[in-house]
């Protein structure tokens, strides 16, 4: 009775190909043989994977971009689980406005994020600095971690933490020894989020970067204007194995489509 | 723990976070509005006295509105190829059966996690004069058609990453209409179209605003796709503040448009959270 007739079916598999094919393609061509931007043909050759770790500016813009994905992954968890704690169990006087300052960078361009941030920072010769730019970021990824921690938290069972406290735990006890271990999905969950929207972010970054400080989308946003070479592609498909890995572990620990539909 | 209670906990446990997005996101707000409104002279850069030069060259210069009019065209015209596929694409998965629709689902979603960059690119190798595309095309016999650095390239990889933003709330408002209604509506002699029209369309209405109102929103201030697929003649209004700030080192008139970004993002947010609490208050009664 719920079957989708053919032409249904047909309307799938065109959209299920157009969303993939770019994919597919870079996956394919990374492994051309050629000086061109090639489907391999005859054989497949790794020259271009070579290449790309041959090659100083990638290495180190790869590099740049782990360590900033993964301190702003981690403080914005800090952060998240703080303002969490304080947003789910407390009715105070401006939580809602918290709530939203919380929850702007979801709403704010990240080309507007950019031009402010560069603004702050040339006034405060902040530019070119790594910590700044990893500040910028903790800012465009803490939404997402506080709103699984708020999933997490409102889901909870209250009970657990009311015995440990009728037992004589102290609060940070209870905090650390309940509290965490049962939002502990929802806390890695929105780290490994943080760190692939960190790692994948472009526009913001582009504006506060310095040479040293290029991170990888942008290194690669460089590179594709000025020149074209199978080398973009092996990058690019580096990146789509990171995030592939990244969403695999996301799967199992979260379930995607809880993280990126939504509860509900 | 009690909420009533007045108590400083709350505010101790959010200061650290709140104080950090207050300097890295009120603050440089303000300053750049302050800036969008500096006078700028080419030789000597930004002046200290005060304009609304750059909001009027903006708002009458032809180069700018012309800008101005393919992005808001170009996010339009995303917004409603996306409303078009991703509308039928969420329900026909919602009529598949385990495991492949969880298998699609993730298809189609988890692109969302690669870079804007990565598909960016995949597409400029697509759509290029030697791409997959025109190999096709020219093994038709249809001959090599431009498609890069035209608009059409633009809208497409735009469609390709917004989909996505589409798909999810429609999926998520078809996933709380109860299948049998469809059901008993077939069952009391409505056609499937009347029943598509007149009982699944009404529930995925605020699904597809929703999504359209992301979709816009993100397609207008788009900055990869129109940077790497349009070219250097064909700008948007991202790629445009991107100039100013980098090549024509014009910040006031940069930040002048960001914020004329910013405040047509936010009217959009706005009027979709009105249209949300509307409907919110009629079906509560």
């Amino acid at each position: 009775m719920h079957r989708n007739g053919p032409i249904a079916l047909l309307f799938h598999a065109l959209v299920v190909g157009f969303v993939l094919a770019p994919l597919i393609v870079i996956c394919l061509v990374a492994f051309t043989p050629a000086n061109t931007l090639t489907l391999p043909t005859t054989q497949v050759s790794l020259r271009w994977f070579t290449a790309v770790f041959a090659h100083p500016d990638f290495v180190a813009s790869f590099l740049n971009s782990l360590w900033v994905a993964a301190i702003a992954a981690s403080v914005a968890v800090v952060l998240a689980v703080a303002a969490g704690l304080a947003l789910d169990r407390y009715d105070f006087r401006g939580r809602a406005a918290l709530n939203a300052l919380f929850l702007s960078p979801l709403m704010i361009p990240h080309l507007v994020l950019g031009v402010a941030l560069l603004r702050l920072f040339a006034l405060i010769g902040g530019t070119g600095s790594l910590l700044w730019l990893t500040a910028g970021h903790i800012i465009v990824v803490t939404p997402y971690v506080l709103r699984l921690v708020l999933a997490a938290l409102s889901g909870l069972d209250r009970s657990a933490e009311q015995a440990a406290v009728t037992l004589g735990a102290s609060s940070w006890i209870v905090f650390r020894r309940i509290t965490v271990p049962m939002i502990l999905p929802g806390i890695t969950g929105g780290w490994l989020l943080a760190f692939i929207n960190s790692f994948d972010e472009l526009t913001m970054s582009i504006f506060i970067t310095s040479p040293a400080t290029v991170t990888l989308p942008v290194r690669m946003y460089m590179y594709a204007t000025e020149s074209i070479d199978p080398m973009m592609a092996a990058v690019s498909a580096l990146m789509i194995a990171v995030t592939a890995a990244a969403m695999l572990l996301l799967d199992r620990i979260f379930g995607l489509d809880k993280i990126l539909v939504g509860p509900g | 723990m009690s909420g009533a209670r007045v108590s400083t906990t709350p505010w101790l446990l959010a200061a650290p976070g709140a104080l950090l997005f207050a300097a890295l996101v009120l603050v440089p707000l303000a300053l750049t509005v302050v800036l969008s409104f500096h006078a700028y002279d080419v030789a000597r850069g930004v002046q200290d006295e005060f304009t609304l030069a750059h909001y009027a060259a903006i708002l009458s210069d032809s180069y700018f509105l012309n800008i101005f009019w393919r992005t808001l065209r170009l996010a339009a015209l995303t917004t409603l190829i996306c409303a078009v596929i991703g509308a039928p694409e969420a329900y026909v998965l919602s009529r598949m059966r385990e495991p492949w629709r969880s298998i699609f689902l993730l298809a189609i979603i988890g692109p969302l996690l690669v870079s804007v960059v990565v598909r960016t690119f995949g597409w400029s190798m697509l759509l290029g004069p030697t791409g997959l595309v025109n190999d096709t095309f020219r093994g038709l016999g249809i001959g090599t058609v431009k498609i890069l650095y035209t608009e059409t390239a633009i809208v497409i990889a735009l469609v390709h990453v917004m989909l996505p933003f589409m798909v999810i709330p429609v999926w998520t408002s078809l996933q709380k209409l109860d299948p049998m209604v469809e059901a008993a509506a077939w069952t009391l002699g409505a056609s499937r179209f009347t029943a598509l029209r007149r009982v699944v369309l009404p529930q995925v209405t605020m699904g597809l605003l929703s999504g359209s109102l992301v979709v816009f929103g993100l397609s207008a201030s788009a900055f990869a796709i129109p940077a790497l697929l349009g070219g250097r003649r064909l700008k948007m209004a991202a790629t445009l503040v991107y100039d100013e700030y980098m090549h024509e080192l014009n910040w006031p008139l940069g930040a002048a448009i960001a914020m004329l970004v910013l405040v047509i993002n936010l009217v959009i947010m706005l009027a979709y959270q009105r249209v949300v609490e509307a409907r919110a208050k009629r079906t509560l009664g």
